[in-house]
């Protein structure tokens, strides 16, 4: 017997995307699998590495926590949406490159995602804020230390542009 | 590292959520799926259907008034920890709740979710039971309130039916002059705690009341009365109702050490509150 | 004037696709419909026999395409039915023993694979696994070192007293210097089991091309040309026939320099069988119980000096639990066994080791590589030795260590590379100093008073090591300046996150004298650099380097004899910058790279503008060969590196910790990190590398172990329970300053810096909390639980 497939909307990075998955399928698997975005990583499948995360209308998720068909009618944000239309680089993305925030690149995703959310609900963070806001994710390469750092300098880049604009 | 295949259903109102679970033994209600979902993936659950409870509508209302506090079933640990008014109600809600996992957890993880998963290592179970709160249910017959000792009757077990919901928890607002407390210690920030505990002190002096609650240290979340007890007894008293294990990351006597520590730091901490929370 | 790049910050150009998630990882590989999904079945238990097997559940299930296990191998190839391949033997590897890609008859821990699933999906492919009916008959397991050293059980019935291989090495009498020695102390020792933990854990994809009669296999892997070897082999094809391609890796940290594993093969044959794409990708729970662990060893050590702490001799006996296989050989105790050295240079010395089988996942080389273990007891002796005497740690040290003008330094043992450890350079006492200011050692007792006075409890701790880097055999290097002046490079080694396309890039440009962004690197493709060893023993940098390096000097060369000639001028006269050639003194007299390019390939015909140039009616003397007689055409420079012996890069970290008296909590208030690996390329890389190593070493010490109960069950297998630190159990700022001591073997003077990190952790936060705690710290990891009991252990 072949098992039932539920019709998904799944609207991730303002694009809809129409997919039928079973509903044990994973976000992160469908994200992955189903829509071809593969920035979103898989670390543990478990919800403790941090690798997977998205926002779900605009707040991080653990998305091996949550299944497909949950997401339906929900605004999905991944890695690949964090860029401006012309490609230009995030802040947070920026500032990792600038502040060597990554190495390996697995776990970058998620922290970019966190990251990006944290600045919008605290865009000034303190020294420990920022590393609060990074303290759910692994990163087995850096050390955090410049993962700390890039929080810190995407503050800044973004403190400035919005002064510039 | 993949669920088992399971049904789905995603009822827009409670009864009918009630309905499906009434119609198949092997259901499950998803919440936040924060704890429900790695059992689904490591295959340790392998529920029949998931009654998918998260598009119900009004479930995630935070109600705060001078009585206390009700959180509703699809209230996210966020933005429970983010109300001001609940802080300001029952502070104990909001100290324990930042000690619940990591943000990103918090984001999709239910209070309500959390209390009827019945963990004994998790926060919020031993904030209801010490701020003597309830949750209501909703099942075939309608709703009930389980007071918080009627809730957690075994490991991982509550007394919820099959076939109930639970729709909201109640935490009583803190009384005036009383104080709280809250302090766990995990391996790693955002872990279950080793140990963890909460302290509800009201009243001076001959009137003082002592009451600790613990997490991690025994099979069921326990609220131990240290009324009266001398401040160097504290963690002893405490300990002859209390039974912490041991495991791969601490020993009993370990846990037993902790129990001392937390206690006297929560209830020297409660009793500050206390004095400044004086009306 | 093009600056020079090499030491240089120069931001890594790996990191656009990876910001914008578009990196392409092994998972990411034909994520379209129709690739097949493997997963595969376990051994639940640590030591059985299997009676049978029972895959009829899974004939007519939906999805299903193949399950094959042992019986299914010899049909394909008789080479699939033969154990894995012993990877690096050694004599005195006496009972080496290796499992097969499907358990056959036995399994030896819990994790060995059984059967083997392809379906539509992962998820189907997993409840097909649950499936499969196993009829075990269960054996006593043997788990921990003291138990496969009292051998009342064994793991492989013919392997007496479980031990695979005993070794001993010996330099001077190292008995009798400390029979005779003013002084004498013992010490028995333990660091538990821990693994490397790569976010990304293995996989492979692959593809057979029935048009082309070749196969084509992605792999998370540190060595594409052992995966490619490895799969020949076994497949029966020519190694021709095989391309391994590495995609991006996320994190290997040694785990990933060991194949084949089961998958690495099972994954192609069932491609070849179906004729479809097939991907395994291992999860969370399977990288813990059937990939491979690293560090667990007990060791006995004997020590006799003066009264200055001088070192007379050291015997020092281990015991290392290699889990239930041997596929890598000797290589972790071997490198326990001889860099225990560190910068000292005990007159006598005796090393032996006996390697064990326990009914555990199997253990190859961890970031550092039998290292921490090494440091962790010849550290601890000094910390003893300091101790007993009454002495400063830093003095102790200081006496024994190598002098400055004693380099080459013999020490008379063999090393990992089968070559004598003979330290090529290195200044230790400078390091020393070094260290002590950065952290403040001799301020440190007055720290120490103060905070005690407030009833807290500080230490501060040392450790010193010495690495055998950039071990042989060798790595090339392919240079290729093409007609638009761009410059392709590719080595054969892999890239798991280290900046190789950025630091290789920085000396292409320098060496060429052409733009940085116009260097493009490749690394780990076998079509591109056939010939190749791998990622390990912090080799990239001084091995690859190397090559690329001597290969962009072809290159040079030749482009400037083109040009010279193309110019009419002397190519000593000509130099190359931005990219452009040019005769010196006199900028206007140039030609740029690309053309020089187009110049080297005599053409017949036309495909452009720019290759108009090269035609044979406008270019070329006409009783001249096109092609210079020993020329090639094109403008590319090939090269190969293999050194003599490794080159030995050296540090020290310290650490002042606090331990909570009340919680036994154990907090780093500071860490510093002196560190020498020859020339920097790039200091940011380098920093980064050193950060990401300690923070490893204070998951090791504090943190990490794997936690087997007795019947072999792994019962931490997850990141709930396996405890990697989080930013919140990382000091906040680790301290860092560079001593450069160039090599002299390599034509760059570096030394490998990838392991450093790690290397010290256990050694340096053991002798802190030591100090902290005035009792003595033997065992690591260790947690607040694990001091709590030492401390009511230490009052009994």
């Amino acid at each position: 017997m072949s098992e039932e497939l539920h019709p998904v909307r799944l609207t991730v990075n303002g694009v809809t995307h129409r997919v039928e998955v079973p509903a044990r399928r994973l976000l992160s698997d469908a994200l992955r699998h189903d829509v071809g975005l593969t920035g979103t990583h898989v670390g543990c499948e478990h919800g403790v590495c941090g690798a997977c995360t998205v926002l779900v209308d605009g707040d991080p998720v653990r998305s091996c926590l949550m299944l497909a068909v949950s997401a339906a009618d929900h605004e999905i944000t991944t890695v690949e949406g964090l860029a401006a239309p012309d490609g230009t680089l995030s802040p947070v993305q920026q500032a990792f490159a600038e502040c060597h925030g990554l190495q390996c690149g697995f776990c970058t995703p998620g922290f970019l995602t966190t990251i990006t959310a944290g600045l919008r609900e605290n865009p000034c963070p303190s020294h420990e804020q920022a590393r609060e806001m990074i303290a759910g994710n692994l990163c087995r390469c850096t050390g955090y230390q410049n993962i700390v750092k890039a929080v810190e300098r995407a503050a800044q880049i973004g403190a400035s542009d919005k002064a510039a604009s | 590292m993949k669920p088992a295949p399971f049904g789905y259903r995603r009822p827009s109102t409670v009864a009918e959520a009630v309905r499906e679970l009434a119609a198949d033994s092997g259901a499950k209600v998803l919440a936040g799926g924060q704890s429900l979902i790695p059992l689904l993936s490591m295959r340790l659950a392998a529920p029949s259907l998931l009654v998918d409870i998260n598009e119900i509508p009004g479930l995630d209302a935070i109600e705060v008034d001078e009585r206390g506090v009700r959180i509703g079933a699809l209230a996210r640990h966020a933005a429970v920890l983010a109300d001001p008014d609940v802080r300001r109600v029952q502070p104990l809600v909001s100290l324990a709740l930042a000690n619940v996992a990591h943000a990103t957890i918090r984001n999709r993880g239910t209070t309500v979710g959390s209390l009827v998963h019945a963990d004994a290592a998790a926060e919020m179970p031993v904030v209801l039971l010490l701020t003597g709160g309830s949750v209501e249910v909703q099942g075939p017959s309608g709703r009930r309130t389980i007071a918080a000792p009627d809730l957690y009757v075994g490991p991982l077990e509550s007394s919820l039916a099959h076939d109930e919901i639970a729709v909201a928890a109640f935490f009583p607002a803190l009384a005036p002059g009383a104080g709280v407390a809250f302090s766990e210690i995990a391996r790693r920030h955002g872990d279950y705690a080793l140990v963890g505990a909460a302290a509800l002190v009201t009243g001076r002096g001959q009137d003082e009341t002592v009451r600790v609650g613990y997490l991690s240290a025994g099979d069921l979340p326990t609220v131990v009365d240290l009324t009266g007890v001398d401040e160097t007894e504290l963690g002893d008293a405490a300990l002859a109702h209390l039974d912490p294990g041991d495991d791969i990351h601490a020993t009993a006597a370990y846990r037993a050490q902790l129990v001392r520590v937390l206690t006297r730091r929560v209830v020297r901490a409660a009793r500050a509150h206390a004095e400044g929370a004086e009306r | 004037m093009t600056t020079k790049l090499m030491g240089q910050r120069v931001q890594r150009v790996e990191d656009q696709r990876f910001l914008r998630g578009q990196g392409r990882y092994v998972d990411d590989v034909a994520v379209e419909n129709g690739t097949l999904h493997a997963a595969v079945l376990r051994s639940p238990h640590a030591h059985a026999r299997i009676i049978d097997i029972d895959v009829s559940a899974l004939l007519d299930m939906d999805g299903v395409h193949a399950v094959f296990t042992y019986d299914d191998l010899a049909d394909f190839t008789p080479e699939m039915a033969e154990p894995l391949p012993l990877l690096i033997p050694h004599p005195a590897l006496t009972h080496g023993r290796t499992q097969y890609a499907l358990a056959k008859d036995e399994v030896n821990y819990v994790g060995e694979a059984i059967a083997f699933v392809v379906a539509d999906d992962r998820y189907v492919a997993e409840d097909a696994v649950g499936q499969i009916v196993v009829d075990y008959e269960v054996l006593t397991p043997v788990v921990g070192i003291p138990t496969a050293r009292a051998a009342r059980n064994l793991v492989h019935d013919d392997i007496p007293g479980n031990v695979a291989a005993h070794f001993e090495q010996n330099v001077g009498d190292a008995q009798a210097a400390i029979a005779g020695a003013p002084h004498r102390l013992s010490l028995d020792l333990s660091i538990e089991r821990s693994a490397c933990m790569p976010m990304e854990g293995r996989g492979v994809v692959a593809r057979w091309d029935r048009d082309l009669n070749r196969l084509q296999l992605w792999a998370s892997t540190q060595t594409a040309t052992g995966v490619r070897a490895a799969v020949a082999v076994k497949m029966g094809l020519d190694l021709g026939q095989v391309d391994v391609i590495t995609p991006d890796v996320g994190g290997g940290f040694g785990v990933k320099i060991n194949h084949p594993w089961p998958e690495d093969l099972l994954v192609p044959m069932a491609a070849k069988l179906l004729g479809r794409m097939v991907k395994f990708t291992e999860d969370r729970r399977e990288h813990f119980i059937s990939s491979a662990h690293e560090r667990g060893q007990d060791q006995h050590i004997e020590v006799g000096f003066d009264d200055e702490g001088r070192i007379l001799g050291l015997d020092v006996e281990f015991w290392h639990d290699h889990g239930a296989y041997t596929p890598y050989g000797l290589i972790v105790p071997i490198i326990t066994s001889t860099q225990l050295l560190g910068p000292y240079k005990p007159q006598n010395y005796r090393v032996v080791f006996e390697s064990l089988y326990t009914n555990t996942v199997i253990v190859t080389p961890y970031r550092g590589a039998g290292r921490p273990q090494g440091v962790f007891a010849m550290e601890r002796t000094m910390d003893a030795i300091a101790q007993y005497l009454g002495k400063d740690r830093t003095q102790v040290r200081a006496v024994n260590f190598i002098r400055p003008d004693e380099f080459p330094f013999d020490h008379g043992l063999i090393f990992q590379d089968g070559r004598p450890l003979i330290y090529d350079s290195g200044d230790y006492p400078q390091s020393l100093e070094k260290i002590k200011a950065l952290i403040g050692w001799d301020d440190f007792p007055a720290l120490q008073a103060e905070m005690a006075a407030q009833g807290r409890r500080f230490g501060i701790g040392l450790a010193c090591y010495v690495e055998g880097t950039g071990v042989g055999p060798y790595e090339g290097g392919h240079v290729h300046i093409e007609t638009t002046g761009k410059v392709k490079v590719a080595t054969g080694l892999t890239t798991q996150g280290q900046g190789h396309a950025t630091v290789f890039a920085q000396l292409v440009a320098d060496e060429l004298g052409v733009k940085f962004e116009d260097v493009e690197v490749v690394t780990g493709d076998t079509r591109r650099m056939p010939y190749a060893v791998g990622t390990y023993a912090s080799r990239a940098a001084v091995m690859s380097g190397s090559a690329i390096h001597l290969a962009a000097k072809r290159a040079k060369e030749k482009a400037l004899k083109i040009a010279a000639d193309a110019l009419e001028a002397d190519p000593d006269d000509l130099q190359i910058v931005d990219g452009v050639v040019s005769v010196k003194g006199s900028p206007g007299t140039s030609i740029d790279l690309g053309t020089v390019a187009v110049l080297s390939n005599p053409l017949r015909y036309a495909f452009d503008e720019k290759s108009k140039l090269a035609t044979q009616f406008s270019v070329g003397h006409p009783d001249r060969p096109p092609v210079p007689r020993g020329e090639e055409p094109g403008l590319e420079g090939k090269d190969f590196y293999s050194p003599d012996r490794a080159t030995f890069a050296s540090g020290m970290h310290a650490a002042i910790v606090e331990t909570s008296e009340d919680t036994a909590e154990i907090t780093i208030h500071k860490y510093a990190v002196v560190h020498d690996c020859g020339h920097l390329i790039n200091p940011m890389i380098v920093e980064g590398q050193i950060h990401g190593g300690v923070a490893q070493g204070i998951g090791g010490a504090l943190y990490e172990r794997m936690a087997y109960d007795d019947a072999g069950q792994l019962l931490n297998a997850s990141f709930m329970d396996f405890l990697i630190p989080y930013v919140s159990e990382i000091p906040d700022g680790i301290a860092v300053d560079h001593l450069e001591t160039p090599s002299p073997l390599n034509p760059l003077g570096i030394k490998g810096a990838g392991e450093a990190g790690v290397i010290p952790g256990s050694a340096v936060l053991a002798a802190a909390i030591e100090d902290a705690e005035k009792l003595p710290v033997t065992a690591m990891p260790i947690s607040p639980s694990d001091l709590f009991t030492l401390r009511l252990e230490h009052t009994q």
